[in-house]
């Protein structure tokens, strides 16, 4: 049984490491050791404390005007998806398209499209930025998440929101998921947008129906929503970092 | 006449300069080698709120692997050396800004005299010919160096910080202002960006007067803090030479 290769390494080696002199030589795997992984990825955690815990939380995203939409709003990550039962409920025009609400809640929900678009909307011309580094400004209508959180009862242990969604982005993978915090999920601008730039949101960007988070990278507002499900931990879905991109080494707090 | 120079030790560079000088070598590296990499993922700038993709201020070739960290396009790893880096950078700076001005090392050592302001196109010629002071000229900094640290200390690094955070869709939320000093969140990155190559080109040539102007006596007094100075026949660094 051989050591993992963590073991091997002396303290001075990490100490080197840490200190930027291996990769300046050349030795790009130190990127693949888990322990500095984890030890850079602490510095997400100060993020989320500093942003979350020590300054004020309830701050809204900035919103535009219609001179401010972007010409060409771009479509990243699924853009058409090949799934065969979001295939058909495209075909017919989503009438078949429910969305659930389960999980922690007292009432679970099954909504279609037509309720979703009776209920109390908010509209909304919002910054989304890629985690590639660009930024495109929308303008989304859609019922605000915290009015269906209402309706549905969240129980107390209920700490996360979970999005499951129709789209499978790598072939053999599972389908795209996101979630956030309950904070993030009540925030007055969490909404889920059926209209996009004044028209049924296209395919390209998560018909019927996506969730618009504006706070935080553009992953998080994850698209062709399916259900919307509240638990106590996100250990259970995908490789239990809460999210699609998350379980491939992208921050779970996406603030920055 | 340059008669036998005495040489002088002197205490150039204080205990937290030099530790907090290092310490950002390493930062600056990391992140900019970690940024080019964050940047290889979308390679075009833009002005303004948003990306105009009609519209890029410039679009660049990738950077290539032995200029990124990680090596390879893996951008999330990218992003978890850049911000661990970032934080070192800030909490490295908050250390030298304290020091710096509660010892009155800004005041003393970054501030030029009148007599420095006076003499500052004779400076310029001087470095121009490659000629650096010696004698008791070479106790301080001069002023070309002064007012470079000046503006890399108090202008770029707090700008490409504030760039930086800029680009954060929550501090954004926080503080709007930040979006309209910077002219919008793509301009934030453009800026970010520029600051970057104005911090390589000032390494560049901060390195070559290092090396001009006495390799090993400046690099061990940002070591050990003593730097050897000549003096005597070196007092009229013009009459010496």
């Amino acid at each position: 049984m051989t050591m993992p290769p963590s073991d091997r390494r002396s303290f001075l080696a990490r100490a080197a490491t840490i200190l930027g002199l291996l990769p300046l030589a050349g030795c790009d795997d130190v990127s693949l050791q888990p322990w500095l992984r984890r030890l850079l990825g602490r510095a997400e955690g100060l993020n989320h404390w500093l942003q979350r815990d020590v300054l004020p939380t309830r701050t809204m995203a900035r919103e535009y005007t219609e001179a401010d939409l972007s010409p060409v709003f771009k479509a990243n990550g699924s853009t058409d998806p090949l799934d065969p039962d979001y295939r058909r409920l495209a075909e017919d025009g989503f009438v078949d398209w429910r969305l659930e609400i389960r999980g922690l809640v007292e009432t679970p929900l099954l909504l279609s499209l037509d309720q979703l678009r009776a209920m109390p909307s908010r509209t909304q011309i919002t910054r989304h930025d890629c985690v590639e580094g660009w930024s495109c400004i929308g303008k989304w209508k859609g019922v605000p998440l915290a009015a269906l959180l209402i309706q549905a009862g969240v129980r107390p242990q209920a700490r996360y929101a979970v999005f499951h969604c129709a789209d499978t982005l790598e072939e053999g993978e599972d389908r795209y998921y996101e979630s956030v915090g309950l904070d993030d999920a009540t925030h007055p601008q969490t909404i889920l947008a059926y209209e996009m730039n004044g028209a049924p949101l296209p395919i390209a960007h998560g018909a019927p129906l996506r969730v618009r988070i504006e706070r935080q990278l553009g992953y998080k507002s994850a698209k062709y929503l399916m259900a919307i499900e509240l638990v106590d931990s996100l250990a259970r879905f995908g490789a239990g970092k809460g999210g699609f991109w998350e379980d491939r080494g992208y921050e779970w707090y996406a603030g920055i | 006449m340059p008669s036998a120079g005495r040489r002088i030790w002197i205490v150039r560079h204080s205990a937290v300069v030099r530790l907090t000088h290092w310490v950002n070598v390493v930062c600056l590296i990391v992140l900019l080698m970690s940024g080019l990499q964050i940047f290889n993922a979308h390679p075009a700038l833009y002005w303004g709120l948003a990306s105009d993709f009609a519209r890029p201020l410039v679009v660049l070739p990738s950077f290539p692997g032995w200029a990124t960290l990680p090596g390879v396009q893996w951008l999330a790893m990218g992003r978890r050396w850049h911000f661990f880096f970032a934080w070192v950078l800030v909490i490295n700076g908050g250390v030298y800004l304290a020091s710096g001005f509660a010892s009155g090392h800004f005041r003393r050592d970054l501030l030029p005299s009148r007599a420095q302001w006076r003499a500052i196109g004779h400076t310029v010629w001087d470095h121009l010919r490659l000629r650096f002071p010696d004698g008791e000229e070479a106790r301080r900094y001069n002023i070309l160096q002064m007012l470079t640290y000046l503006a890399v200390i108090f202008g770029v690094l707090p700008a490409v910080i504030l760039a930086g955070l800029t680009m954060s869709p929550h501090l954004d939320s926080l503080v709007p202002a930040l979006l309209d000093l910077f002219g919008g969140r793509q301009s934030a990155r453009t800026v970010h960006f520029l600051c970057a190559v104005a911090l390589v080109a000032f390494v560049l040539v901060h390195v070559a007067m290092v090396v001009l102007s006495g390799l090993w006596n400046n690099i061990r007094s940002m070591i050990t803090g003593r730097y050897v100075i000549e003096e005597g026949g070196g007092d009229d660094d013009h009459a010496a030479k």
